[in-house]
């Protein structure tokens, strides 16, 4: 594609749009970060079901990626974000978050350490002018390098089984590290993470390689009940895993407009990411105050009676005082429960008088409820086969 | 004798007559060209051709105007467009798309790290947009006054304010009062991306993009919307005209007169209250009130015995900056012109269009201002709106309106003449077909309105398009001068309703549709036909 002709494609074609959209039966396409991408492939319940009773495959090429490299990247990671990167070990990958200098959340993401001096930040959104002025005074390097991987995410309980059809040996791969492997022509690296809170990897290569390898599961996986799954699918998993998204569950601050809707970590439940004692880091004064006060929300995972999904619904007290907002919904054909995750007033995570308002339209008419909700610890689901090593047959 | 006598029938004098009229009260407008429109005017200048012959887009003006006076019912559309572009003096072009991934990966094949500093910037418009739209449709306070009334809009402003965050406030007042080279360069590193952003903030205005106070223009220009997309400009479907036909239809149907052809003389003013109008060939219209849609130094230097008037009132009246800084061509053209930097069949032909790559260049065509001439490498903001009006011109054809700075109100401290005029045309023109060879060949008829020409036509003093700069000093409780922003005058029933008043200049109808709330407020008559600003939530 010409590039300055990029405007007539909207919509680009990831890596792997030969295959999936060759197995996207319902077209039912979605655009994420300019990226052509599914939203079911050909029947929700059924990719649910793969990610729970066989294996999946989701493309996650729209991730947003940063090369960050050089001999102060610890030091400025350890800056950036409030998670101790210094205690990262080289092959290892954890959850993080970064805040503005008043401690509002940016985004969350992951944090892939390569080698010593080298790593990968995998986000939602677009950083690079806050990632380049937060590295001044550091010696150190940030590239956005988004297309210039391929990714795609293999989940579920067969999955371990069918990299080693794959003729990969991923026996001694834990939780959390990552390994690299020749592949066809290149290289593959392969990390024990995902999001869906089962047993997982996701796989990293160059874009050239991106078919050959979507090819290479397809073969192992065929008799293993291996299939691609959309965005969907992956966002029931990752309800039942608790899991949340910039920009559903909370507003970045980069693109917030209310002032009172902006978070902070301890306001999202992700005061557990805080290392207090490393030093000095990005919105830390900020949060130090809000810890000391208490923070005024609290981000909680509630089971909500009766099987209506409570998208949207707003909670309350008593039933009639407002208490928090459902930031996400489903009903948890894992669990057979109803479930949510939702920002509630902090005071309230105790009450035992919550409930959630649900519309349902039936028929062009609503039936509106008030059903009680509670609050219940997070993650909902979560297999012991996720941290089994070696992993599984199934 | 008539309730109401309104002088001009600009689209403000307009807005304020059809809510007068509806309110039941018998209102005339006397207006002094054969047409009427104002600065929102289409006119057929070569046969089959439709122009906006001086305003040229739409975003500002507001919804609940058009709701309330049913003007859809009347023939107004107000068509969204896309695209855009800013043509790069090595030929290359920067696009602005509506598709948010497209336009970063626009601003991308420029500054990968300008594409991502764009959604913070656009936040931090929005947020001051936010700020600044409920204050549109409100009388803005007296601060010297104790009457409740400026104390409760007093006290609304102050909670609007103070309900911010102290970073918000400060920011806030950093972002009203620096200029727009310093506000863009706390996001944009590529010279081009911030030329193209600084449009709209020296549009209209006798600033260049380095004097303070040109950030707060930005905003005057991004507080609009169309449909709710806050900062999205649009077409008047046949020509901004339509706005003020639709308006004048509205008028009529509810019992409005209109006299188009002969000029006011002079407010006729007896005790110390306006009494009418002498027109400029003697016959006198008798009237109840008076509302002058001119600006406020036409009102009250040309049009308003002085010894009615307060000597400090006059003093401030004459001190009110109406420096004018633009000019326009309007093209009739054969066909549509190449430009050689966009790809064949780019939609950016369909918006706006600038040959200005650096807020240096438009710095230095502004120093030409200072010094007295017009601009020797014009900032240009092209339009060819019959790129998605097929109203306008016959298929195939194409009517393109160029607005143009800087333009002085007077050549080296003398008038323009004739032979100026050309010649700002001829630089204007060459600039275009520097970039669209062949454009010169398609040309089949140009007007051409300088700020002479603005001022002899339209009425606007100087030639300045908002009918007084938009500059913090002028505006708020301070616009027109202090002490008469509430939209009266020294002398009892004289209003004023034009863009001299709060909140300015733009085709936004707000200052007429303020001004006739303040008179039906006066006179105790309801005001259920009028709406309220939609509330920002």
């Amino acid at each position: 594609m010409n590039d300055l002709r990029h405007y007539e494609t909207p919509l680009l074609p990831t890596p792997f749009d030969a295959r999936t959209a060759a197995a996207c039966k319902t077209h039912a396409w979605a655009n994420w970060g300019g990226y052509r991408t599914v939203t079911t492939f050909e029947d929700l319940a059924m990719e649910h079901s793969a990610i729970r009773n066989s294996a999946s495959v989701y493309d996650l090429c729209p991730m947003i990626k940063y090369r960050i490299e050089g001999p102060d990247a610890v030091a400025f990671l350890d800056r950036l974000t409030p998670r101790n990167v210094a205690k990262l070990r080289t092959g290892s990958v954890h959850y993080t978050i970064w805040c503005d200098d008043a401690g509002h959340l940016l985004d969350d993401g992951t944090l892939f350490r390569l080698t010593d001096t080298r790593f990968r930040l995998c986000c939602q959104e677009r950083h690079l002018p806050w990632l380049l002025d937060s590295a001044h005074g550091f010696d150190v390097t940030v590239t956005e390098e988004t297309e210039d991987i391929a990714a795609l995410s293999l989940q579920g309980p067969t999955s371990a089984e069918i990299l080693r059809r794959a003729g990969i040996d991923i026996d001694a791969l834990k939780p959390f590290r990552m390994m690299d492997v020749p592949f066809a022509t290149g290289r593959l690296m392969i990390s024990r993470t995902g999001f869906t809170g089962d047993l997982g990897y996701e796989l990293w290569t160059t874009p050239d390689l991106a078919l050959p390898l979507w090819d290479r599961l397809m073969e192992a996986g065929h008799l293993h009940g291996l299939r691609p799954i959309g965005s969907d699918a992956l966002n029931i998993a990752r309800l039942e895993a608790g899991f949340i998204i910039t920009g559903y569950d909370f507003t970045p601050a980069h693109v917030c407009l209310r002032e009172d809707r902006l978070r902070t970590p301890l306001d999202m439940g992700l005061g557990w990411l805080i290392d207090w004692e490393k030093g000095h880091f990005t919105g830390r004064n900020a949060l130090l105050k809000q810890r000391a006060k208490g923070p005024e929300w609290a981000f909680v995972g509630l089971e909500i009676d009766g099987n209506i999904p409570a998208d949207g619904a707003i909670l309350y007290r008593a039933q009639k005082h407002e208490a928090g907002v459902v930031t996400g919904a489903c009903w948890s054909p894992t669990l057979k429960r109803n479930i949510a995750l939702a920002q509630l007033r902090a005071d309230l995570v105790k009450s035992p008088d919550l409930w959630a308002e649900i519309y349902a339209l039936r028929e062009l008419h609503y039936a509106k409820m008030m059903m009680r909700a509670r609050v219940v610890d997070r993650p909902f689901y979560t297999p012991a086969r996720r941290t089994l090593t070696p992993a599984a047959r199934f | 004798m008539y309730d109401a006598v309104v002088i001009g029938a600009g689209h403000n004098g307009l807005v304020a007559a059809c809510y007068l009229a509806r309110a039941g009260l018998k209102t005339v407008i006397v207006e002094k060209n054969d047409w009427i429109g104002g600065a929102a005017v289409s006119r057929e200048l070569y046969p089959g051709f439709t122009y906006s012959n001086c305003s040229y887009v739409s975003s500002l003006f507001r919804p609940e105007i058009m709701r309330d006076l049913d003007l859809s019912r009347h023939g107004l559309q107000i068509l969204p467009y896309e695209g855009g572009a800013l043509m790069t003096r090595d030929g290359g072009y920067l696009g602005m798309f509506r598709d948010h991934e497209s336009n970063r990966r626009e601003i991308a094949r420029h500054s990968r790290r300008d594409a991502e500093a764009y959604d913070r910037y656009a936040r931090d418009i929005l947020r001051n947009c936010r700020l600044i739209r409920p204050m549109l449709m409100r009388r803005p306070p007296d601060l010297a006054s104790f009457h409740p009334r400026d104390l409760s809009e007093l006290l609304w402003l102050g909670r609007q304010i103070t309900g911010q965050s102290e970073a918000a406030l400060c920011d806030m007042l950093r972002f009203w009062t620096m200029s727009i080279s310093d506000f863009l360069d706390e996001y944009f590193e590529n010279p081009a991306v911030k030329a193209y952003q600084a449009v709209g903030s020296i549009i209209g205005t006798a600033l260049g993009p380095m004097s303070p106070g040109t950030a707060y223009v930005l905003l005057h220009h991004a507080m609009g919307d169309v449909d709710g997309n806050v900062g999205a400009w649009g077409y008047a479907r046949g020509g901004m005209g339509s706005i003020t036909r639709a308006l004048a239809e509205s008028f009529r149907a509810a019992g409005g007169e209109i006299r188009a052809g002969i000029g006011v003389q002079e407010v006729r003013i007896s005790n110390g209250r306006a009494t009418g109008v002498v027109l400029a060939n003697g016959d006198e219209i008798a009237a109840r009130r008076v509302l002058s849609n001119m600006d406020v130094r036409r009102t009250f230097l040309g049009h308003v015995d002085r010894k009615e008037l307060p000597p400090d009132f006059v003093k401030r009246v004459e001190r009110f900056k109406t420096r004018g800084s633009s000019g326009k061509l309007n093209i009739a053209l054969d066909g549509l012109p190449r430009f050689t930097a966009l790809p064949e069949g780019a939609p950016n032909i369909k918006g706006d269009l600038h040959f200005t790559d650096t807020i240096d260049q438009m710095e230095r065509a502004y120093d030409d201002w200072k010094a007295g001439r017009f601009s020797r490498h014009p900032f240009q903001d092209v339009m060819i709106p019959t790129m998605i009006d097929p109203t306008m011109t016959p298929p195939g054809k194409h009517f393109m309106s160029c607005f143009v700075q800087y333009a002085p109100p007077q050549i080296e401290g003398k008038a323009w003449s004739d032979a100026d005029r050309d010649a700002f045309a001829k630089t204007c023109i060459d600039q275009i077909e520097a970039h669209a060879p062949g454009f010169r060949d398609l040309i089949l008829h140009v007007e051409v309105r300088t700020p002479r020409e603005l001022e002899a036509e339209v009425g606007l003093t100087e030639g300045n398009i908002f009918q007084g700069e938009l500059t913090f000093d002028q505006m708020f409780f301070n616009r027109p001068v202090p002490g008469y922003a509430n939209y009266r005058s020294p002398v009892k029933d004289l209003w004023i309703c034009g863009s001299s008043t709060h909140p300015g200049g733009g085709v936004m109808g707000a200052p007429g549709r303020n001004a006739a709330r303040e008179v039906l407020r006066d006179l105790r008559q309801p005001v259920s036909h009028m709406s309220d600003a939609y509330a920002i939530v």
